[in-house]
């Protein structure tokens, strides 16, 4: 980056759905936002580069935005290696972006093909060959898809020559040591053990029979609202754990459990602490939680 | 609380469950526990408060005890089956050379819902022994060594089945001495909820 100049922003695609790119489209500041960098290449934005140019190395970018799984070979834009070109740019960026879950550990699209296909520079949470090489300026933005809000915190964080503070899979902890639980409208329902009695409704909580793996999955969904307004667990659907390494696990809208018991526990939480609370809480009938909040039909 | 205060607790509740079990629990006066320790009926109230509270705090009590033991099977590298047959052993021998602590659970506790209807709803005071037959079940459901139904069902028949033998040997109707059925109630328990 030049002096006082804006960090240059590429942002490269490899085996993606194009849903982290539609989701930071989302970011109600979009355009103040990208203000502070001077866009050489974007998919769907207008830039100051075309693809072709990119492919043929023209440029030199700061920070590098991945989006999509990795696949050594076989994945081509104009005749070449997209991972080439990736390879090409995240060795001189000063920072690489992988932004959504296939970028950073394989996501969806490792399932097509789980023995070639990876993130970036995990496979699930195992690290790959380019880890060592980048990891000094690797931050994970795990998301399916991306928060656009995550994003721009990060780019912001960036541009202002920010430290930003990662866990050991680099994903930065101002948005992931929380867990999507953390602020979920449902935490009373948690606390006292009331399940919901359906998708969509108002009341209960969706950790123990469909399937929330809200407790258990890092994030800030419910601190920082999708589109400002809401959240899957808020609009009463389960989280399906987007944001780790193991997604997408199967049987999305179900808890597993083993005669009744959790099979995954809150994070951090013994097994046995957890039962003899819930035996505990379990015991008492609330009134008000059994109640509707609001009676449509009255 | 100092350990010589809380030793005092315990021996109270100890004799306090006998008692209890012995003799029934509206039978069983303030009075009674405190002469047959050698202490004040005032003094008594020292350590609990009311005549319901001391039966709430036994049923907390017995309820640990059971439950440290089934921890430590829990904790044991052995096969589901193995552990329901030293669950098994453990509830038997308890009701062997402990009777008082099952006769309570099955005479006074159970038989006595308003005592405990303020305090000890539901698992509140039996948890310590519930929530290691959870980790049980759980374990033994996720080794594929038992099969996934609702904990209940699992539960009602396990502890069903003990509490009923034991309310048999109470009764002076089992023809052999309860140690006899151990091997079978285990393989009768297993067979039931396996996989």
């Amino acid at each position: 980056m030049k002096r006082g100049g804006k960090p240059k922003l590429l942002w490269l695609q490899s085996i993606t759905c194009n849903g982290n790119t539609h989701s930071f489209l989302n970011h109600p500041d979009l355009f103040s936002l990208l203000s502070h960098f001077e866009l050489l290449y974007h998919p769907v934005l207008e830039a100051e580069y075309t693809l072709q140019d990119i492919l043929e190395g023209h440029v030199d970018c700061d920070i590098l935005v991945l989006e999509g799984a990795f696949r050594e070979k076989g994945v081509a834009k104009g005749g070449v290696e997209i991972s080439s070109v990736i390879e090409y740019y995240a060795k001189q960026a000063a920072h690489i972006i992988t932004a959504g879950t296939c970028a950073t550990f394989g996501g969806i699209f490792k399932q097509y093909d789980p023995e070639h296909i990876t993130g970036f520079c995990f496979d699930i949470e195992e690290k790959t060959t380019r880890h060592k090489q980048y990891a000094d300026k690797l931050i994970s933005l795990p998301g399916c898809p991306i928060h656009p809000k995550w994003l721009g915190f990060v780019l912001m964080m960036i541009a202002q020559k920010r430290p930003i503070a990662k866990d050991t899979l680099h994903r930065p902890l101002e948005l992931y040591a929380p867990t999507v639980h953390t602020g979920c409208a449902r935490n009373e329902y948690f606390e006292w053990k009331v399940d919901t009695e359906g998708f969509g409704l108002k009341e209960g909580c969706l950790f123990y029979e469909l399937g929330c793996q809200g407790p258990y999955t890092h994030g800030s969904c419910n601190k920082i609202l999708w589109n400002d307004v809401s959240s899957k667990t808020v609009s009463g659907t389960p989280c399906f754990g987007c944001t780790e390494p193991d997604f997408p696990k199967t049987t999305l809208f179900e808890t597993k459990t083993n005669m009744g018991i959790p099979a995954a526990m809150p994070l951090g939480i013994p097994r046995r602490a957890y039962l003899t609370v819930t035996g505990v809480v379990k015991s008492f009938k609330i009134k008000r939680f059994e109640e509707r909040l609001i009676e449509y039909d009255r | 609380m100092t350990d010589k205060k809380a030793l005092k607790r315990e021996s109270i509740m100890q004799v306090a469950l006998q008692l209890f079990s012995n003799n029934g629990f509206h039978k069983t006066t303030i009075p009674d526990i405190a002469a047959k320790l050698g202490m004040s009926v005032g003094n008594l109230y020292n350590y609990f408060k009311s005549k319901d509270i001391l039966a709430q705090e036994i049923i907390k009590y017995t309820s640990e005890i059971l439950g440290e033991q089934i921890r430590e099977v829990n904790m044991l590298d052995i096969s589901a089956a193995e552990k329901i047959h030293k669950i098994v052993e453990i509830y038997f021998t308890t009701a062997k050379e402990k009777p008082e602590m099952i006769e309570y659970f099955l005479r006074v506790y159970l038989s006595n819902r308003e005592v405990f209807s303020d305090g000890c709803q539901g698992m509140v005071c039996v948890s310590g022994f519930t929530t290691e037959i959870m980790i049980f079940f759980d374990d033994a459901v996720s080794s594929g060594e038992l099969r996934n139904q609702d904990f209940f069902s699992a539960f009602g028949l396990f502890m069903g089945y003990l509490g009923g033998m034991v309310f048999l040997k109470g009764e002076g109707v089992l023809p052999q001495d309860i140690d006899y059925y151990i091997d079978d109630i285990s393989r009768n328990i297993y067979n039931a909820l396996k996989a």
